[in-house]
């Protein structure tokens, strides 16, 4: 890191206007929410957070999470895979279409689930005959938190196999070697920790869905409440301490996230020297 | 046939391939595919008295342009958080980096309550603002501004900051050699390799800023003509079960973003184009 001699006021005066920024934004929401969580003492904090229906909400938070990570980390792998190792006709259009649903909003996203699933839909007859509910179930929102952490773990993943070129697997297929064999002892050497933060990210977006798992909820207390719908339910009940303490739980959340990110990306820079 | 488009001598296109395609057909072009076969059941009038509706109108109106701003202070102070984390070693420096990327891992939602309670004429913040400028934050449009600078500071440093550790120093230390004071040597050397980072990470956070929906909604207030932006007129349509008016209003929104991305498509090829000219 090269510092600058010259302009010690400049350095110093930029330096302070952002870390004023970042406190004012940044830091002190977090503060916040973890004074209001304790206002009323640490037994009404577990008290809040060990609500049934906290309780409820956050095990579905954790069952869409857990479908959107694994989805996403198959499509991730199949995806960057297939991006990054080989050239074909209209591969650019499909990256596209992978990046589309971060720039969706979110509502829309909801949207869209509901007139393919919908009363209205030519789907709904069949999947009703079968029994299957999917919007305003819990169907629905696993399949908004996928949509929403879409391109996650592709969008970690093709940069560092993009970086390393396919020489390797290359020289590896020409020895004989298995598209599996190539990949378990090539590629994902190389990928892992972006994987990893790619899952970490994913999941930390997942837990967070608010606007499009809110389109496709029921929001029936206890079943198709997750924990963010859950904190604003509290938030409208005037259950400010409730609402903050739940909100504690997905901030401490956040927070392992950011560390986490810190540290697998110096692991990963430091493997490739 | 795979192996002669392909031509290479990896295996495993077809698999990778089909997965790929499955997956995306199912999550993304599926349900996307709805969006459009829905609305071309959608006749041309009501369309258009869906999203010409003065309060329709009026949320486009604070959507973009509270986006706008947001944005815009976004790319001002991106730009010199980007500056500070390359340029400048000083204590905490990791922790300033680390926590840069706060707005992508906390809860939409977690964010809007708390930045609400801050800012109404009791909280923290906003009872500073009041009491002193008789500034009121939660539930205006200044508000709704101040979650989006919050949803899209990220964009911006992130963009930004992989190309201000590559810009030469040797273009800046010929500068200065002869004789371009600090300001000139930022702004004719400097500026110009990162202006194309700046205007793709400004443009990603726009298009993020005007659907966002959870931490905007608590702050905003909701008035109408006021205070309601684009995406919770939707929300409102869905709940009354108008799926015809709240997909013609969706489509509004996504030309909209659309347009954003291909702009900044745009200018990006401009500048790839004019740093490949002077190369």
């Amino acid at each position: 890191m090269k510092t600058q001699k010259k302009g010690g006021a400049v350095k110093w005066i930029l330096i302070t206007i952002c870390v004023i920024f970042l406190a004012v934004f940044l830091i002190l929401p977090l503060i916040y929410i973890l004074s209001t969580a304790f206002r009323d003492g640490i037994s009404s904090y577990i008290k809040a957070v060990t609500d049934e229906y906290a309780v409820k909400a956050a095990l579905l938070t954790l069952k869409a999470t857990f479908f959107a990570v694994v989805i996403n980390t198959i499509f991730g792998l199949f995806a960057s895979w297939c991006i990054c190792k080989f050239t074909f006709r209209g591969k650019k259009v499909l990256s596209t279409f992978i990046d589309l649903p971060v720039t969706v909003s979110p509502i829309i996203a909801g949207l869209i689930y509901i007139l393919t699933f919908g009363r209205q839909s030519f789907l709904y007859p069949i999947l009703d005959d079968m029994g299957i509910q999917i919007i305003f179930a819990v169907p629905g929102i696993i399949l908004a938190t996928i949509f929403v952490t879409f391109p996650f773990i592709s969008r970690e993943l093709i940069p560092v196999l993009t970086a390393q070129g396919t020489d390797e697997e290359e020289a590896a297929a020409l020895m004989g070697a298995n598209a599996f064999t190539i990949f378990k002892n090539i590629t994902f050497p190389h990928i892992k920790w972006a994987l990893l933060y790619g899952i970490v990210l994913c999941a930390a977006r997942a837990m967070g869905e608010f606007g499009a798992v809110s389109v496709l909820s029921g929001h029936l207390r206890g079943k198709t409440n997750t924990l963010p719908l859950y904190i604003e339910l509290l938030y409208q009940g005037y259950d400010f301490t409730g609402a903050f303490a739940s909100s504690s739980i997905l901030m401490i959340f956040a927070i392992i996230v950011l560390i986490l990110r810190v540290i697998l990306e110096q692991r990963g820079k430091k493997e490739r020297g | 046939m795979r192996r002669k488009k392909s031509r290479s001598v990896i295996p495993g296109f077809g698999i990778s391939l089909g997965v790929t395609l499955t997956i995306l057909s199912l999550i993304v072009l599926i349900p996307l595919c709805s969006l459009v076969v829905f609305s071309a059941k959608l006749s041309f009038s009501d369309f258009i008295r869906a999203v010409t509706g003065a309060r329709v109108l009026s949320s486009y109106y604070v959507s973009i342009s509270t986006a706008l701003i947001a944005s815009l202070i976004n790319a001002v102070m991106g730009l010199i958080l980007a500056w500070v984390l390359v340029r400048y070693d000083f204590p905490g420096k990791r922790l300033v980096d680390g926590i840069i990327e706060l707005p992508f891992a906390l809860p939409t939602a977690v964010a809007g309550i708390s930045l609400t309670h801050l800012t109404t004429t009791n909280g923290w913040v906003g009872s500073f603002f009041y009491n002193i400028f008789g500034i009121k934050i939660a539930y205006t449009r200044i508000g709704i501004t101040a979650a989006l600078v919050f949803i899209g500071i990220p964009f911006v440093v992130r963009a930004v900051q992989p190309v201000l550790e590559k810009v030469d120093h040797e273009c800046e230390e010929a500068a200065m050699l002869l004789g371009a004071d600090p300001g000139t040597t930022f702004r004719k050397v400097i500026f110009p390799e990162i202006l194309p980072a700046m205007i793709s990470g400004f443009t990603l956070a726009f298009a993020r800023s005007i659907g966002e929906y959870g931490s905007v909604v608590f702050i905003a207030g909701n008035t109408p003509y006021k205070t309601e932006i684009a995406p919770l007129m939707i929300m409102a349509q869905l709940q009354e079960y108008d799926y015809a008016s709240a997909t013609s209003i969706a489509l509004v929104m996504l030309v909209i973003a659309f347009l954003i991305l291909s702009v900044n498509a745009f200018l990006q090829s401009m500048a790839a184009r004019r740093v490949s000219g002077l190369a």
